[in-house]
């Protein structure tokens, strides 16, 4: 199985989005904002009154993410993926600052997958339940924001060959339901 | 494999082991001993996934027919390898507390509150094992509470004799979220357990985080059918019921689900669910109480005795 690597500096490029297809096995490797509910809902809240994030999010990739604390020497703790369903109500003001991609676990359907094809985002699954592995793709943890919330503070992260598939692309595909109608038995 | 007819004798059994007419003596059990021992729990189970959750992941691996499913399971059972050897938390989500006590009713707790100390045992176990703090003091947000009061919710069973049995299960909430429960009525019959059963599963997708396991609790009233399902996903994936048509019907149910295609995290495949458990219990002629408990994969339980 060939997995693409995508990498990234400041932002990601609108080419390197094009070229992915829903199903392909990415890597990525670049800097993510972590998101989680309490942090989205302020987000979009903050947005909408016309007011600037606390971090930029222009061509940023937001990673669904609320880590366990580190403990000593370690970076980060356990750094798997939530569900992104819970702050798609979110996306549309995110997108429109900016936002080219997330990253989660979990499906996205209908108003939940609008969004991305309105704004031509990306959504990526990574692995639910990879806490423990996952972290160790993560190479920096700042709070870039929101500090008092906790583990749902905004975080900067840097993460490096971040395994993760591409569920819904640019071109219209969602990769849950065309890989689940694949496997499905029917009487 | 279903268990032939009969084996309601054991439970008779149990029933028996109850005090002779003058009753045996009181024990005395110090509640910092259960403070302790929740804290070690908690903190033993997100970092170890039970055996035989790892066991049916591995064989997992080989069943799956997916490559993408395959390569899945093998990075999960990666993961929870990698967290025994270096003692970290399976899963950022180390979920709510759910603290099972089955109580000898001839045990006395002594120097202080019982809850207590499951409370403080939890607070001691989350802290010590860096184990994330999932907990919101009040769930409708209205309140800006730190949310440390309350931090687990407990289940007490009152049991005959003197033994303490307990069962800490750290609840993720992907998982807990896609639950459902429903009350039907008699004339739904079986057909309206596994209807519900397999729609639950499907709503849930990927969410629960697959490949999962389905706890389901019949009967009772409307709270019993949701502890029902509760015990049921929390009992061990390699024990099927004693009845043997309710085995068959998790047996059933097992690859109903596993139909779906949904395969692990959703990404197409043939291992939906490692298990489906069931749990009955005896309910009202006009009532049919269903309820769906999931749990991911690493579904975190673990017992001990005191």
């Amino acid at each position: 199985m060939s997995v693409i690597q995508l990498s990234y500096a400041a932002g990601i490029a609108d080419a390197d989005l094009d070229r992915l297809r829903a199903g392909d096995s990415v890597e990525l490797t670049g800097r993510v904002l972590s998101l989680r509910d309490a942090s989205a809902a302020r987000l979009a809240r903050t947005l909408e009154a016309g007011e600037p994030p606390p971090v930029s999010l222009e061509s940023g990739i937001l990673y669904a993410v609320g880590p366990s604390p580190a403990k000593p020497g370690q970076i980060i703790g356990s750094a798997g993926p939530t569900t992104t369903a819970r702050m798609a109500r979110f996306f549309p003001a995110l997108f429109a600052a900016g936002v080219r991609g997330i990253i989660g676990k979990g499906e996205l359907h209908g108003d939940e997958m609008s969004p991305f094809v309105a704004y031509r985002a990306v959504y990526f699954a990574a692995i639910g339940g990879l806490g423990a592995l996952l972290a160790k793709q993560i190479s920096s943890a700042t709070v870039a924001g929101y500090d008092d919330l906790g583990p749902e503070a905004l975080f900067a992260l840097e993460i490096h060959t971040f395994p993760a598939v591409v569920i819904i692309d640019r071109h219209g595909g969602n990769f849950h339901e065309m890989a689940q109608a694949r496997w499905r038995r029917t009487e | 494999m279903c268990r032939s007819a009969g084996s309601a004798q054991s439970r008779r059994r149990m029933n028996d082991r109850r005090g002779g007419p003058s009753g045996p003596p009181i024990r005395e059990i110090e509640v910092s001993v259960l403070r302790e021992t929740v804290a070690r729990l908690i903190v033993e189970a997100n970092y170890n996934i039970p055996a035989d959750i790892l066991q049916a992941l591995r064989d997992a691996v080989i069943r799956e027919e997916s490559p993408l499913g395959r390569r899945t399971l093998e990075q999960l059972v990666r993961n929870y390898e990698i967290a025994a050897a270096e003692r970290l938390p399976v899963c950022q989500d180390s979920g709510f507390a759910v603290v099972m006590l089955e109580v000898g009713q001839d045990v006395h707790w002594t120097g202080g509150s019982l809850q207590e100390a499951i409370y403080d045992g939890i607070r001691e176990g989350t802290k010590s094992g860096y184990l994330r703090w999932s907990v919101t003091g009040d769930p409708t947000r209205m309140l800006k509470t730190a949310g440390g009061d309350m931090p687990g919710v407990i289940h007490v069973d009152l049991v005959p004799g003197a033994d303490v049995k307990i069962t800490v299960a750290s609840k993720e909430f992907g998982a807990e979220n896609m639950s459902a429960l429903r009350m039907f009525v008699p004339a739904d019959g079986v057909q309206a357990i596994t209807g519900f059963v397999v729609e639950t599963v499907e709503r849930a997708g990927a969410n629960a985080c697959p490949p999962i396991i389905v706890g389901v609790g019949v009967g009772g009233t409307f709270e019993t059918a949701a502890l029902l399902a509760k015990k049921a996903v929390l009992r061990p994936i390699n024990v099927r019921h004693s009845r043997p048509d309710l085995c068959r019907l998790e047996g059933e149910l097992l690859a109903r689900v596993n139909d779906l295609g949904i395969g692990p995290q959703g990404l197409g495949g043939r291992v939906t669910a490692l298990a489906v458990n069931i749990e009955v219990y005896p309910t009202h002629i006009a009532g049919l109480p269903v309820a769906v408990n999931l749990g991911c994969h690493s579904t975190r339980r673990i017992s001990a005795r005191l």
